[in-house]
């Protein structure tokens, strides 16, 4: 039933244009245009890093917040507004097989896009290789676990259909720039570097930087590893608290 | 016991301090077209979304099948089809598409074309939803509700906003389903639709079940009939319980005088007078 399901959810997802445009090519296209802007080394750390693998590990990180956090938030809510999810409720689909195979389908979207920005990176910019290919796998299932967390935090939140969309723009496009995903930010302001310093999207890039461009192991920095895991524990706490199957009353 | 496929007892349930059901008590016989009907707010809705599973009672007791619905068991699940008042499926799946995703949820499901052409959406297969209109999708409603090929169907209003042509073919397929021997429980707030097609009906007001009975016995349970007749231009309407002897008096008396009683007739009650006579008054418009 979890494999039925999953064709399903991945039916209804590469069928909806505007889904397929907003969460899977969104980040490519962000890719190539930034990508053509920056074309020198970027400094980070006081090493100078190709561009194109910067911002390729930056977008990877944006696109893990966007499918899995924006995407998924978008997708409940919207089905628990329109009573899909209520309909649901009704049949003998077991809740946590149907939440199973919708976070299998997010999962997929994902890795799919990971491969995609790295076959145009080295098509298009001459990025690098990820230096720890598994490492680099761990970091797509890590990026889809914290930011499901958050996402299903969010559905449980968000309490119209109208509104999911510009809530969920509203706080990822600003992470994605406080944390980096856009370009280095070594040169931010004191402040908004406070503000990414706190932000799950800042660490999950280090560590995808880490296994992507300098090769370590997904556990080389137990302490980004936490940050991560607690935004998403955070998210699945709020969502185990308050999701609901059941539209808004009407 | 086993042939009431739904028994409820004393159900009481309020939304923040408000009571939406004080007591309501009903069975529903297996194989039977029960309507619950009443007017906007007075309940059926509320009524059931607890026997579906969706909502916990307050107090009371409910059997659904020989379940308690309140943890909705699988067993209970797949032997019920739910036709919700307001809900939507995935715009961008086609008609089959949508009848095959919920065939795979159940272990017994029927066979997906065999469904589509018995709820008359044949010719749209293959249509994606976001194609289709409101009554069809109604009838899609229907469709994925008994792709399960359950025993017990709930439906909730299952012609609000429908067309006359579109009602009476919803109608027609609700008495199909009664004749392939579903236990159907249709909530409804149209006289002439649980006249139509409830084997019994409970009238439900304000929270409490108000009368109970076969359409019938529900307009016979009042013993009043009307005269009416036209005298001097004016509209006169006399309530009786003995029409008789009404009739003699009022005959006479127009005979000795010389009067006319134009436009003379006795009445009985349809449901609809006996069913305005039980929510009257203090009809709530609450949705």
């Amino acid at each position: 039933m979890l494999v039925h399901q999953l064709t399903y959810e991945q039916r209804t997802f590469w069928r909806s244009r505007e889904a397929a445009v907003f969460i899977f090519v969104f980040p490519l296209l962000l890719y190539t245009l930034l990508g053509s802007v920056y074309s020198d080394e970027i400094e980070i750390n006081g090493v100078g890093v190709p561009s194109a693998d910067v911002l390729l590990a930056g977008l990877f990180g944006y696109g893990a917040a966007n499918t899995a956090f924006g995407g998924l938030a978008i997708i409940l809510v919207n089905r628990r507004e329109l009573g899909i999810l209520k309909r649901l409720r009704s049949t003998p689909l077991a809740p946590a097989t149907y939440i199973t195979a919708v976070l299998l389908s997010t999962l997929a979207i994902f890795a799919l896009q990971a491969v995609a920005l790295v076959l145009l990176g080295k098509l298009a910019f001459d990025a690098s290789a990820p230096a720890n290919w598994l490492g680099f796998a761990g970091a797509v299932v890590l990026g889809v676990a914290c930011f499901a967390g958050l996402g299903l935090g969010a559905a449980s939140l968000i309490r119209s259909a109208e509104g999911v969309s510009a809530v969920v723009n509203v706080v990822l496009l600003p992470m994605a720039f406080l944390s980096g995903s856009f370009g280095p930010r070594e040169e931010y302001p004191a402040f908004l570097n406070a503000i990414a310093d706190v932000l799950p999207l800042t660490y999950f890039l280090d560590v995808v930087n880490g296994v992507y461009l300098d090769g370590e192991s997904l556990f080389a920095d137990p302490k980004a590893l936490a940050v991560v895991a607690a935004w998403g524990a955070a998210g699945l706490a709020i969502a185990l608290r308050r999701f609901s199957w059941m539209p808004r009353e009407r | 016991m086993t042939s009431d496929a739904i028994v409820v007892r004393d159900l009481h349930k309020s939304y923040d301090g408000v009571e939406a059901l004080r007591g309501v008590s009903f069975d529903v016989r297996a194989g039977e077209v029960f309507g619950l009907l009443g007017p906007n707010g007075a309940g059926k809705t509320t009524t059931v979304e607890i026997l579906e599973g969706y909502r916990r009672r307050d107090d009371g007791e409910v059997t659904v099948l020989g379940h308690d619905p309140t943890a909705a068991p699988r067993a209970l699940r797949e032997r019920i089809g739910v036709v919700l008042q307001h809900s939507e499926l995935h715009p961008l799946l086609t008609v089959r598409e949508t009848h095959r995703m919920f065939a795979g949820y159940y272990a017994r499901p029927r066979d997906v074309d065999e469904v589509i052409d018995l709820v008359g959406l044949a010719e749209k297969r293959d249509a994606p939803l976001k194609t289709l209109s409101g009554g069809q999708k109604r009838r899609l409603d229907l469709g994925v509700a008994l792709i399960g090929d359950p025993d017990l169907v709930f439906l909730d209003e299952p012609t609000t906003g429908f067309d006359p042509a579109a009602r009476r073919s919803a109608w027609e397929m609700i008495r199909a389903l009664r004749s392939l021997g579903k236990t159907i429980l249709l909530t409804t707030h149209y006289l002439d639709e649980a006249q139509q097609l409830a084997d019994r009906v409970a009238v439900i007001q304000a929270g409490r079940i108000v009368s109970l009975g076969t359409p019938a016995e529900l307009i016979g349970a009042t013993e009043t009939v009307e005269v009416r007749f036209v005298r001097d231009g004016e509209p006169v309407v006399i309530p009786t319980d003995d029409p008789t002897r009404t009739l003699h008096e009022l005959t006479s008396e127009a005979l000795a005088s010389g009067r006319r009683l134009e436009h003379l007739e006795v009445r009985r009650p349809t449901l609809e007078d006996v069913y305005l006579e039980l929510v009257d008054g203090d009809a709530e418009d609450a949705a």
